[in-house]
């Protein structure tokens, strides 16, 4: 089953379109990041896919369902939104409370146990809550419900690095207990290479890339050689991002097979350079003109 | 029990760090046949690292005959790996020693040296793998 | 649900529970005090024509000292009640989650956001009608011997329950106000998504509507009834001078003396229907010395006619469910746009 498929997924405030012809196919069971510059239209894209927002062209399902489409689907998808709203009247106890109440899929002692390890009091008030704690409470909620799918937006964005390697660590040891899928957003690629295995990279309100880490990587490459014009490359061979000097050119390509050129060094990528490469190419290109591409393992 | 860590500079998959840490104890002994390794959800957890990575990893290990996976227990070391010393590779050995000689002879500098041989390694174990 | 409504509600309803408690507890402790003052008076044990006794109890209550404010601040407080449900129950329900972006919270357990509102709606719009209900009863319990005093004879500042401000004070009308207040509230709040500003609005309307309608809505919810009357000697009570041109401003007549009547308006006129009286009398210029006869056998000769209407006092409990009916109908109402609101525009 896929966790999100979208097709032709618009969204427009007035004049502008926060997100334009997205087309998405998310495998479940995978850790997926969804990564770009701020305004790109992540948050947009992941409260289209919550129900908090409604389309204004195109379809989207979220685990084969409606988003928000009824209790069932609402218990099957657990959200954190940005900045992690909490009720700062509230206590801790309470929002544990708030949970049980309005999810019959509840699990009141894993709730509990986290609440303990955490250390927090219970009847501290939310509002007087840390960043890093605020958010952890807010997983707690979302991963209590026992969601098959965790959308989480820039859920670390605001938190120092320890706060932000203990939220990742809860993250991670939740999804190999429970088994449930993650899309999570993020504009920092530090934070998504050691958890996620599936990436989408948008920018400029359209998808760039998106397909399985793996297969990214392995289908992308940095070649490094005599200054040579790009479209001499073969069709096969498509640039993302080129650099040249007057004696060196450096292309970044994606290309299904081997590249075999004695001429060019052909170097492995991290994922934050493939992120760059495209957000780069997006930045530089007219709207419009850029197609989606999509890599399948 | 072994624990785990990451080089996320290292520019090598966080899958085959973990493979050759592994690797690594056994060689040297630290882990026994018998030993369990940590679950899958506690190295995910302690690293912040997807749990399929891990599992990548201990498949691996699987395949290569080090380890064993039982269900419902855990993943436990089944194959050694310190049999054979470094003593018995002397022929290895000595084409490195020769090969060392030739690089000096040709002028590179010891930083030189380890560069290439480095850079060479990690290409041709990327290649192979991949 | 709720669950989540009553702890979120907490603190609103125990503020108002508290200050109507300690208003109930001053009525109840006043109250038996009123009662053996009516049962005292010449008022209980006369059976017809008791406006001279009417107007004895009332003065009586006027004097002696609490009792005249704790009339009129139960007035205020019951008129004021659907004002403060709206701004402080009503506005912030959903325009506090929108501002501090809960509601991104809320919408995303496991109940649908129609569910969320209905039960919002439902729990603290029974609040509010309970609470008006109460409100209402125990402050008719508390003044029914004045009422019933002012009913006979309007006198000190008291007047009877039709009268259009002492209307809405009493019987079940508030509990429609309260609705109404609420769910406007909600429903302002739900579209303006600042709370502050919400409140300002939501105050706007209430009081708004709490001026025209008894003024322009109440009168016609029912057709009037219409009397003409020749005006004598005999009720003619008074004149009004235009000194700059003598001419006759108006003409002060007793209205017909049911009691319990709603008096919606009282002119005098020619007996062709035109309301310019003319010149004053000779009779009635200049200062009266033997009294104001001459003058009021004069005006009378002036053929003119007491044009009264008024809804008689059997239709009193007509019009208050009359006007419950309205504002808990457009209660419905503003309740089904918050739904619609909620489900389509906040996307």
């Amino acid at each position: 089953m896929t966790a999100l498929h979208t097709s032709g997924l618009g969204k427009r405030y007035r004049r502008r379109w926060a997100l334009s012809d997205c087309t998405l196919q998310i495998p479940e069971g995978r850790v997926a990041g969804l990564v770009g510059p701020n305004g790109a239209g992540k948050t947009t894209l992941l409260q289209l896919a919550v129900g908090l927002l409604a389309p204004t062209t195109g379809a989207i399902t979220v685990l084969g369902g409606e988003p928000a489409g009824g209790p069932d689907q609402l218990a099957k998808v657990g959200f954190v939104a940005q900045d992690t709203p909490v009720y700062a009247g509230l206590s801790v106890a309470d929002h544990l409370r708030l949970g049980a109440h309005l999810n019959p899929g509840w699990d009141d002692s894993y709730a509990q146990h986290r609440i303990d390890r955490l250390r927090f009091d219970p009847a501290q008030r939310a509002g007087k809550l840390s960043g890093g704690q605020r958010a952890q409470l807010a997983l707690t909620l979302a991963i209590a419900k026992r969601p098959r799918l965790l959308i989480l937006d820039e859920p670390v964005a605001s938190l120092d690095p320890l706060a932000r390697r203990e939220f990742l660590q809860d993250l991670m040891e939740a999804v190999a207990d429970q088994e449930i899928s993650v899309i999570l957003s993020s504009h920092l690629v530090a934070d998504l290479e050691r958890v996620c295995d599936y990436l989408v990279v948008l920018a400029a309100s359209r998808v760039q890339i998106a397909g399985d880490v793996d297969a990214l990587l392995a289908s992308h490459h940095r070649l490094i050689g005599a200054r040579r014009d790009e479209a001499s490359l073969p069709g096969d061979q498509q640039v993302i991002h080129a650099r040249h000097t007057d004696r060196q050119s450096t292309l970044i390509v994606h290309s299904r097979h081997p590249i075999l050129d004695p001429a060019w060094t052909v170097e492995q990528l991290s994922l934050e350079d493939l992120v760059l490469a495209y957000m780069s190419q997006a930045a530089d290109a007219a709207p419009g003109r850029r197609p989606v591409l999509e890599v399948q393992r | 029990m072994i624990e785990f860590h990451l080089d996320s500079r290292s520019g090598v998959a966080p899958y085959l760090q973990l493979i050759h840490q592994v690797r690594h104890a056994l060689r040297l002994d630290l882990l026994r046949q018998g030993d369990q390794l940590p679950t899958v959800k506690d190295v995910a957890a302690g690293l912040a690292i997807n749990p399929n990575t891990v599992l990548k990893a201990y498949r691996e290990l699987e395949y290569q005959g080090l380890v064993a996976a039982r269900p419902g227990r855990g993943t436990f070391v089944t194959g050694t790996l310190s049999g054979s010393s470094l003593a018995a590779y002397a022929p290895l050995r000595r084409d490195l020693r020769r090969w060392l000689d030739r690089a000096r002879g040709a002028g590179l500098e010891e930083e030189s040296i380890e560069a290439l041989f480095l850079s060479t390694f990690r290409s041709a174990s990327e290649e192979d793998i991949a | 649900m709720i669950w989540l409504t009553w702890r979120q509600f907490r603190t609103q309803a125990v503020v108002v529970a508290a200050g109507l408690s300690a208003f109930a507890i001053l009525l109840l402790v006043t109250g038996p005090h009123l009662v053996t003052l009516y049962r005292d008076s010449a008022l209980a044990s006369c059976h017809s024509s008791c406006g001279t006794q009417a107007d004895d109890f009332l003065t009586t209550v006027n004097s002696v000292a609490p009792y005249h404010l704790v009339y009129l601040l139960g007035a205020l407080l019951i008129i004021l009640l659907p004002a403060v449900i709206g701004l402080f129950w009503g506005a912030p329900l959903i325009a506090r989650e929108l501002e501090s972006g809960t509601f991104r919270l809320a919408w995303n357990q496991s109940v649908t956001r129609e569910r969320w509102l209905a039960v919002k709606l439902g729990v603290v719009g029974l609040a509010s009608m309970a609470a008006a209900g109460l409100l209402s009863l125990i402050l008719g319990w508390w003044a029914s011997p004045i009422d019933q005093a002012a009913t006979i004879q309007p006198v000190g500042g008291f007047e009877n329950r039709f009268f259009p401000v002492v209307f809405g004070t009493r019987g079940i009308a508030p509990i429609g106000y309260a609705a109404f207040a609420f769910v406007l509230g909600v429903l302002v709040g739900l579209m303006i998504r600042r709370t502050i500003p919400a409140m300002g609005v939501t105050l706007a309307v209430i009081a708004a509507v709490q001026i025209v309608f008894p003024l322009w809505i109440r009168p016609h919810l029912i057709t009037p009834v219409r009397n003409v009357s020749t005006v004598t000697v005999g009720n003619i009570q008074g004149l009004g001078v235009n000194p700059g041109n003598q001419q006759i401003q108006n003409v002060m007549v007793a209205a017909p003396g049911v009691p319990g009547t709603w008096i919606i308006s009282n002119q005098v006129t020619t007996a062709s229907g035109s309301t310019s009286l003319g010149t004053v009398p000779q009779a009635c210029q200049g200062p009266l010395a033997s009294g104001p006869q001459a003058c009021f056998s004069a005006l009378a000769q002036k053929n003119l006619k007491s044009v009264v209407t008024y809804e008689p006092p059997d239709r009193y409990w007509t019009f208050q469910w009359l006007e419950l009916g309205i504002f808990l109908t457009v209660a419905v109402l503003l309740a089904w746009g918050c739904f619609w609101w909620v489900r389509r525009r906040l996307s």
